[in-house]
């Protein structure tokens, strides 16, 4: 039973990590439209930008802050300067686009700051919590700062205009534009947005799984997962979704004995195609309805 | 008074001339005399290089099919590549089978398997199904490292293949061998492709892509075509996987990642949605771009790869096929 407990909470720590992820995911979702291959790498490449910043003698907060704003301004720009031209194209030409960014991201970062992995500090300090060692601060902090992301973005899509007009922008373009909506601002502000989600995501999880170019890419698999499982349409959903991930990677890893460590990615393909054979759009999404 | 209906000379597409059919057939023709002179021109590793490229072209024309003319996403066609060539480097070296007999094989078991995976994939749409199969790409090659199949797929180190010889006592070496071979298996998988898709399957799984609703309204088992697609998607990409294979004379888990899936993907997306010889342009983009990118800067090359990609999209976003489609339309135009 104590293992059983210590790999619940061990799950909901690495789930937190996801959920992080998942709510990025689903925000650029719902102000785009498209899922967004270059998340992880945009996050990575904030989570560079806040280490530069730290080791320029920074304080932590501020590096954390400053990061958001810089993150928010790039995920801005990339909108307006990447991806306006695209407009009105497939949706593949979108899709290479973000290969391309998630390419661009990688091999900048690599070249910049350079291949090898960096400790990157945690705000939350190291030790014990409550004297036990069943979760670390860092997890906790995780986790408390993804719940308060969580709720301020509620508050910020249900009760200020701005987010009114995102979530009309996004659910009926043309509907939007002609009751006076800045459709494409509206957009380059969910990119934004994203970004800045992206970033804190990607400094809350730096501690633990290290800094280095590719540290996202399995993450943000998790992370799509965790989407996916709670829903692309609903943020809370995702959130869910996210820790549940990460609650049955670990317990199919400690109780499923061909799983073991290697396979463990596999799960999140099992859970993305179970979940969506039984409920195609998520457990908390809406079902999406066309007019034929 | 009656209104007598317009008596006009039915409209000929023509550049320079010729009419368009006679275009297709002169550039056909073009095409078929480069072939052949291809393995007696240039040194062996450009042989091999285009034996690749057109490799490639095949495995991409099998996401084409699915993609272009079904309309259902797929990130994660490296899976099936992967056990095409899996397929054919286990007869090879643990059953001691011959290699030409691995390429049928190949394509049987990737059959059944995309056709299997098509199935829950039927409940998928968009994005959700470019998920899942994303996850496919990404779930494969640990699959094939795991323990349980290790026997058979040499876990991380993968296995080594004996290239093969040219049989009969011909006069050329194993890469010009495998050139021709390739061509051969890629004409008349092309020639095949080419029929599906004009024929009544064709057009049901063009209507599939179009609207769903009525296709099924006049007929069409959306699911049955829809998971027929995704296996002859899948047998495509798998004889291409099984004479990549034999062409590289070794196979290993992490010569499969996500990272063929997404090439493969950018390759369909380069040449042309729903066009089939955009493939062949889009196998030498796969092959050639990524080098070219390397020789520009060697630490950067992920970001001159990206900006090269950017451009293209941005060039022309419906592909190569776009492109040329634009080209002749404009040419018709002048005269």
């Amino acid at each position: 039973m104590e293992l059983f407990l210590h790999q619940v909470l061990a799950g909901l720590a690495t789930g937190g990590i996801y959920a992080c992820m998942a709510l990025a995911v689903v925000m650029i979702y719902q102000a785009i439209d498209h899922l967004n291959f270059a998340q992880g790498e945009m996050a990575m490449f904030s989570t560079f930008i806040a280490w530069q910043l730290i080791q320029w003698g920074f304080p932590y907060w501020v590096a954390f802050v400053l990061t958001i704003g810089i993150s928010f301004i790039a995920g801005v720009l990339i909108e307006r300067i990447v991806l306006r031209p695209l407009h009105g194209q497939h949706v593949l030409a979108h899709v290479v686009a973000f290969i391309a960014l998630l390419s661009i991201f990688n091999s900048t970062a690599g070249f910049i700051w350079d291949w090898t992995i960096k400790s990157f500090a945690s705000p939350f300090g190291s030790g014990q919590l409550f004297g036990q060692n069943l979760i670390s601060p860092h997890d906790a902090g995780m986790m408390g700062v993804t719940i308060v992301m969580l709720v301020l973005l509620y508050l910020f899509f249900r009760h200020t205009r701005v987010g009114l007009s995102m979530r009309a922008a996004a659910a009926n373009p043309e509907s939007a534009q002609l009751a006076g909506i800045r459709v494409g601002w509206m957009t380059a502000l969910g990119w934004g947005m994203a970004a800045a989600i992206g970033s804190v995501a990607g400094m809350l999880i730096a501690p633990v799984v290290f800094l280095e170019p590719n540290m996202m890419l399995s993450i943000l698999l998790y992370g799509f997962a965790g989407a996916v499982v709670g829903g692309l349409t609903s943020p809370g959903g995702a959130v869910l979704g996210g820790f549940a991930v990460g609650v049955i990677e670990n317990l199919a890893g400690t109780y499923i004995p061909v799983v073991g460590r290697e396979m463990k990615l596999s799960i999140a393909l099992c859970i993305i195609v179970a979940v969506l054979c039984v409920k195609p759009s998520g457990l908390f999404g809406r079902p999406v309805v066309t007019r034929v | 008074m009656l209104v007598r209906p317009e008596t006009r000379e039915p409209p000929v597409y023509a550049v320079g001339g010729i009419p368009l059919a006679q275009w297709r057939l002169i550039l056909l023709g073009l095409g078929l005399v480069v072939a052949c002179v291809v393995p007696f021109a240039l040194k062996n590793f450009y042989i091999f290089q285009i034996t690749l490229a057109i490799i490639y072209a095949i495995a991409i024309l099998g996401l084409n099919l699915l993609t272009g003319f079904n309309g259902q996403f797929s990130l994660g066609h490296s899976a099936f590549y992967a056990i095409g060539a899996y397929t054919a480097a286990i007869m090879m070296e643990n059953l001691g089978i011959n290699y030409v007999w691995t390429l049928p094989a190949a394509a049987v078991v990737c059959f059944v398997f995309g056709f299997l995976f098509g199935l829950p994939a039927l409940r998928l749409e968009g994005i959700y199904l470019a998920l899942a199969t994303f996850a496919l790409a990404i779930a494969i090659p640990q699959a094939l490292k795991s323990t349980v199949v290790e026997h058979w797929t040499g876990g991380v180190q993968g296995i080594v293949i004996i290239k093969p010889d040219a049989p009969f006592g011909l006069p050329l070496n194993s890469d010009q061998w495998l050139y021709v071979l390739t061509v051969v298996v890629a004409i008349v998988m092309y020639v095949c492709a080419a029929n599906l898709v004009q024929s009544r399957t064709g057009r049901a799984l063009i209507a599939i892509r179009d609207h769903p609703v009525a296709a099924s309204a006049m007929g069409i088992n959306v699911s049955l075509y829809k998971s027929l697609t995704f296996g002859v998607s899948a047998l495509y990409t798998g004889v291409a996987g099984a004479l990549g294979a034999i062409a590289i004379a070794f196979v290993a888990p992490d010569s499969f990642t996500f990272v063929l899936a997404v090439a493969l993907f950018v390759g369909l997306v380069v040449g042309g949605v729903a066009s089939i010889p955009g493939t062949l342009v889009g196998g030498l983009f796969v092959l050639f771009v990524p080098n070219i990118a390397e020789s520009v800067s060697k630490g950067l090359a992920g970001a001159v790869y990206g900006v090269i990609l950017l451009l293209v999209i941005y060039l022309m976003p419906s592909g190569a096929a776009g492109l040329a489609r634009l080209v002749t339309a404009k040419l018709m135009q002048r005269r």
